[in-house]
């Protein structure tokens, strides 16, 4: 399969292993994809917050490339949720608001591109690799199982709200990512946090809401024993593994909940190393959890502490199998 | 100061507010892409329920909606609630009378600058210096933006971001330089009149 790919500024530094990572999954799987030639900025979500029509019209302009430059494909693939949720926005706006989509063409046309809504299809990453290859072709490709790994999956926001071209199988409750970590032969937990908020770019406007949303994510985790959490947005990345510690000093509490990219996951999976995967770059250390596939980093691993079991005087409460494929 | 910011200061319409005619119900349904579907709000407050950052706000979405459909303008632009939502979409989604919620909010907040009703500073210089970036360069400029931001708004914090932006640099997360895209001017020429279509909605 061949795509035009997105790749965004995010996955250019801070999300550098994501990127790494992923590339080695697509050459695995027999993913084809070209980046977009001289794309810009999708504005994440400070654009909107100052000017509209020019949030979209950057946008468009990232559409119109893509339209231009796309050879045997009509997709245009993001893996950052941000950049995937404004490419199909933009879009979505335009094909369904004959209005906007003049506002958005004229202000393109200052730069002389255009873009006919619908040209290209948006899709994230995840998306292309359950839909379109599939989970017997990735299992497959499995040479070494995550067998023991006990993993959450997280996905955040963006990817799966508000879904305007209902890619994904919830809102709130989607299964897409745990069924390929099942395929990968990890232990997937029912994470209960999985849609909820990181607390996006309230760690730059207020730390105290930034830390209580974090540790809304990171507590349950604990509580879960999960061994890594498991995510497929830089933003989210960032958020949880970068201000832990700020967030456990805040609230003296100890928590030590790493997180890693879906597709690093894929990787070790499917045999690469750790270094290669652009594992061992997470402030919250990892390799205690990764002993237990067998994997050790640099870093001579911490025995993970033995955690007792939870003596809850609640009544016990029926759990949603992780199966769960109830309609919205 | 961006590009952006410049421009919104210069703008006649700095104080929109006292045009006769101004009504900012109807300036935000039509700044806002699509159907803002603002005036379906039923007031259920499942909105407010379902925010992640609810408890922070100054006023809960219902609150903002029914102070804009009252007709209440600078208490709904001075509100930091907009500032405060972290685009989760959860109340977008869960919201039965299917309103943008999300997408009212980023509206709010651009009326809120350019009439100067803001008053969540960080906020906003967060947003602005974010865009100021992507306006010279056409890339986000992560170290850029959290020094600059930091120095200027979380001083107390500054030696936990210096760690953080260190612990970045040693793994190779961050660069310390911006990268341009190659036809900047092109971005620039769509953002000028982009700026343009936007004064005249």
């Amino acid at each position: 399969m061949k795509y035009l790919f997105y790749p965004g500024c995010s996955m250019q530094r801070s999300a550098k292993p994501y990127l790494d990572s992923l590339k080695l999954v697509e050459k695995t799987l027999g993913l084809e994809s070209v980046d977009v030639e001289d794309w810009n900025c999708c504005g994440a979500t400070e654009f909107s917050s100052v000017n509209r029509t020019a949030s979209h019209a950057i946008v468009g302009r990232n559409l119109a490339l893509a339209q231009e430059q796309a050879s045997g494909t009509d997709e245009l693939v993001a893996a950052c949720s941000a950049c995937y949720l404004n490419l199909s926005k933009t879009d979505h706006f335009m094909r369904e608001d004959a209005d906007f989509n003049a506002l958005v063409n004229d202000a393109l046309s200052a730069g002389g591109l255009e873009y006919e809504p619908g040209s290209v299809k948006v899709r994230h990453s995840l998306d292309i690799i359950v839909n379109n290859v599939g989970y017997d072709a990735v299992k497959e490709k499995v040479t070494k199982p995550l067998s023991g790994l006990r993993v959450g999956a997280y996905y955040g926001c963006m990817i799966v709200r508000p879904d305007v071209n209902e890619r994904f199988s919830n809102p709130e409750e989607p299964y897409e990512l745990e069924d390929l970590l099942e395929v990968l032969g990890a232990e997937v937990v029912d994470f209960k946090m999985k849609t909820q908020c990181c607390s996006g770019h309230m760690t730059q406007i207020s730390s105290e809401v930034a830390y209580d949303m974090i540790k809304q994510i990171v507590k349950p985790a604990v509580e879960e024993e999960i061994d890594v959490l498991v995510t497929l947005c830089p933003m989210c990345q960032l958020n949880i593994d970068a201000f832990q510690n700020e967030m456990n000093k805040h609230f003296g509490t100890n928590y030590e909940v790493p997180i890693l990219y879906f597709s690093q996951l894929m990787g070790l999976a499917f045999g690469y190393t750790e270094k290669e995967l652009g594992i061992g770059k997470e402030f919250v250390n990892v390799s205690p959890a990764l002993a237990k596939i067998g994997k050790t980093t640099e870093e001579v691993p911490t025995p993970k502490k033995k955690k007792k079991s939870k003596s809850d005087p609640s009544l016990p409460m029926p759990k949603m199998p992780i199966h769960y494929r109830g309609g919205s | 100061m961006s590009v952006s910011a410049e421009f919104n200061n210069k703008q006649s319409y700095t104080k929109i507010k006292d045009l006769p005619g101004f009504n900012l119900i109807e300036l935000v349904e039509a700044r806002t892409p699509g159907d803002s579907r603002l005036e379906m709000c039923i007031q259920c407050g499942s909105c407010g329920g379902s925010c992640p950052s609810g408890k922070d706000m100054d006023h809960s979405p219902r609150q903002l909606f029914a102070m804009l459909r009252a007709g209440i303008v600078d208490e709904v632009l001075e509100s930091n609630a907009p500032w405060y939502c972290v685009s989760c979409y959860k109340c977008y989604v869960r919201c039965p009378q299917e309103v943008k919620i999300t997408d009212i909010m980023y509206t709010l907040k651009t009326i809120a600058i350019s009439t100067g009703k803001f008053k969540v500073n960080e906020a906003k210089d967060f947003s602005e210096t974010f865009t100021g970036y992507v306006e010279k360069y056409g890339r986000s400029f992560e170290f850029g933006l959290s020094t600059r931001h930091s120095l200027r708004h979380l001083p107390m914090t500054v030696s936990g971001t210096i760690g953080l932006g260190l612990g970045l640099i040693k793994t190779g997360r961050l660069d310390i330089t911006p990268h341009k895209i190659k036809n900047i001017d092109q971005l620039q020429k769509i953002l000028n009149r982009a700026y343009e279509l936007e004064a005249q909605r």
